[in-house]
């Protein structure tokens, strides 16, 4: 984890951020049943942000999540979501990983089967990052360690776009 | 094939607001206890026609409690915990006293089970040891080994029915058996083939064979060659998918002692037959895999088979708790040489509880009765029927 000392990746590119969600005549039309589709995920996890203070950017200017790698079916309640680090070795991505977790089953009912993994290809350790996100039981005791949730709350903290 | 199905009999709410991870029922089949994120362990009890909580038993641990586990006698509940710890609590009439707490895993303990002969107590922890305690007839408790024969995580221990061995399976996707000699527990077999976290294991009733079920969808069958004698002293290993045999150099002494005669056995791997001759004990002889779905890569399934429990002894099945939220029975074909033995599935409630099942096991004593536990906090009980032409 980056804390403090120098920077993992002093010069992140920035993405532009996805404009607001176009809203359709049906949106507003309380009869009718909206599906969770992709582009709602993606808005669950746009605002998240990493907490790093001298980037308080959001995953989605960080080009962490897009909304092309969010896969939502919602007849058969799954999501998976392919996040991407923003360098092969960095050291948050379990963290980015559990913290997208997290926010996704806090928002999301609970018949939902959600699937976090790095974008193929892009970290070095990313077949020992999606086998600890997809073991629920070391999730389940990752959350009850104290000051590991502090940190993915901090990251769950909205960022005031 | 008989028609055969499963019937809810009942559902109720076990860890309101909470994840129920086990449940357990005493060897008479009369109780249950059960465990989960809400720190707690609840007893249950058949009351009239309905299952009611007999009582709670808090205060014993900090965090999760992951796995409960009834003594041989009954006497006896263990409970292990992700606070490190596991407890011994004692049955005095309607209530549960806490005896003693074993301290000395460095982080969460896994599963606790005990020997047959209730004298041993075995915990598994994700610091990648095995522990092995010794209980006199005083109720106290003494570690006897600690065995690192893993290299991650050990997710779930399991004794054999008759003789003292013991089996561990892994996040490292492997599975240890150790047996007691001169004085320690040494790993004497490591099973290979799963490629991901095996979760749970069973031994069959006989002891004969042993099912493991895992993170990559499968659920493997592996047999063990001749008991008798020295027991398992097993150097083989089923290397992957492609029926590659490798024996394990540093356990061919202790192997090559162990018998007399030469045995030859043709095994199935994924359809691939190999021969081996002598030294081998525990092979792969069977792996179904097409009964558990697996979907598009966007939307697979992130969770997996769970648990799975005893074969049923007054049935013959073996059942299933899956990550897909499904309950499924599996028969024994008894046309199937017992060599290369298939499975059919009999049953399958594809919705069993509205999220994960995390565990499911047999009643010991009532045929068919299965009782099952998921992330929702239910706790499900079903019969399991097959019609008679």
């Amino acid at each position: 984890m980056s804390g403090s000392g120098a920077l993992e990746n002093a010069n992140p590119l920035i993405f532009q951020r996805s404009g607001a969600r176009l809203l359709t005549a049906t949106d507003e039309d309380e009869d009718v049943h909206d599906p969770i589709d992709d582009r709602e995920i993606f808005d669950i996890l746009v605002a998240m942000s990493i907490n790093d203070p001298e980037h308080p950017l959001s995953l989605e200017e960080l080009n962490v999540v897009e909304q092309v790698r969010v896969q939502v079916n919602d007849t058969d309640s799954t999501v998976g979501i392919e996040f991407t680090p923003t360098i092969p070795h960095c050291s948050m991505a379990t963290l980015i990983g559990l913290s997208i977790k997290v926010k996704l089953l806090r928002s999301l009912p609970d018949r939902f089967k959600i699937d976090v993994h790095i974008t193929p290809g892009t970290h070095a350790s990313e077949d020992a990052v999606n086998k600890q996100l997809a073991d629920k039981e070391r999730v389940a005791a990752a959350l009850e360690n104290s000051q590991l949730l502090e940190v993915v709350n901090q990251c769950l903290s909205t960022k005031s776009l | 094939m008989k028609d055969a199905r499963l019937v809810l009999a009942e559902r109720f709410n076990a860890h309101p607001d909470s994840r129920c991870w086990h449940v357990a029922w005493n060897p008479a089949g009369t109780l249950m206890a059960s465990c989960g994120g809400d720190r707690a362990i609840r007893i249950w009890g058949k009351e009239g026609d309905a299952w009611k909580c007999l009582s709670v038993l808090q205060d014993g641990h900090q965090r999760t409690v992951r796995r409960v586990a009834w003594s041989p006698c009954g006497t006896y509940l263990a409970s292990a915990s992700f606070d490190a710890t596991t407890c011994i609590w004692k049955k005095k009439q309607d209530d549960f006293e806490c005896l003693t707490t074993l301290e000395g895993h460095e982080n969460e303990v896994k599963c606790v089970t005990w020997a047959p002969s209730g004298n041993l107590l075995a915990t598994c922890s994700r610091d990648k040891s095995v522990w092995v305690w010794e209980v006199d007839e005083e109720d106290e408790y003494e570690c006897v080994t600690v065995i690192n024969s893993h290299t991650q995580d050990v997710k779930h221990v399991v004794w054999h029915p008759t003789q003292e061995l013991l089996a561990s399976a892994s996040y490292d996707n492997n599975i240890c058996v150790y047996k007691e000699e001169d004085d320690d527990w040494e790993c004497k077999a490591t099973l290979e083939g799963h490629t991901s976290t095996v979760w749970s294991l069973t031994f069959d009733p006989s002891g004969q064979r042993l099912a493991s079920c895992s993170d990559d969808r499968t659920v493997k069958i592996w047999k063990c060659q001749n008991l008798e004698g020295s027991g398992v002293c097993s150097c083989a290993t089923v290397e992957d998918a492609f029926g590659v045999s490798r024996y394990s150099p540093s356990l061919t002494v202790t192997s090559m002692c162990c018998f007399n005669r030469r045995h030859v056995l043709e095994v199935c791997v994924h359809s691939v037959r190999v021969s081996w001759t002598d030294r081998v004990r525990y092979c792969l002889v069977s792996a179904l895999h097409p009964f558990f779905n697996s979907q598009s890569i966007y939307v697979t399934i992130t969770a997996c088979l769970q648990c799975l429990r005893t074969q049923c002894q007054l049935t013959g099945a073996l059942v299933t708790a899956c990550g897909d939220d499904g309950v499924r029975v599996f028969k024994e074909d008894v046309t199937a040489d017992p060599d290369q033995p298939t499975f059919s599935l009999a049953a399958h409630v594809s919705k069993a509880h509205s999220q994960d099942v995390n565990c499911v096991v047999w009643n010991p004593k009532e045929a068919g009765l299965l009782a099952s536990c998921s992330d929702n906090g239910e706790i499900a009980l079903w019969r399991y029927q097959e019609d008679d032409e």
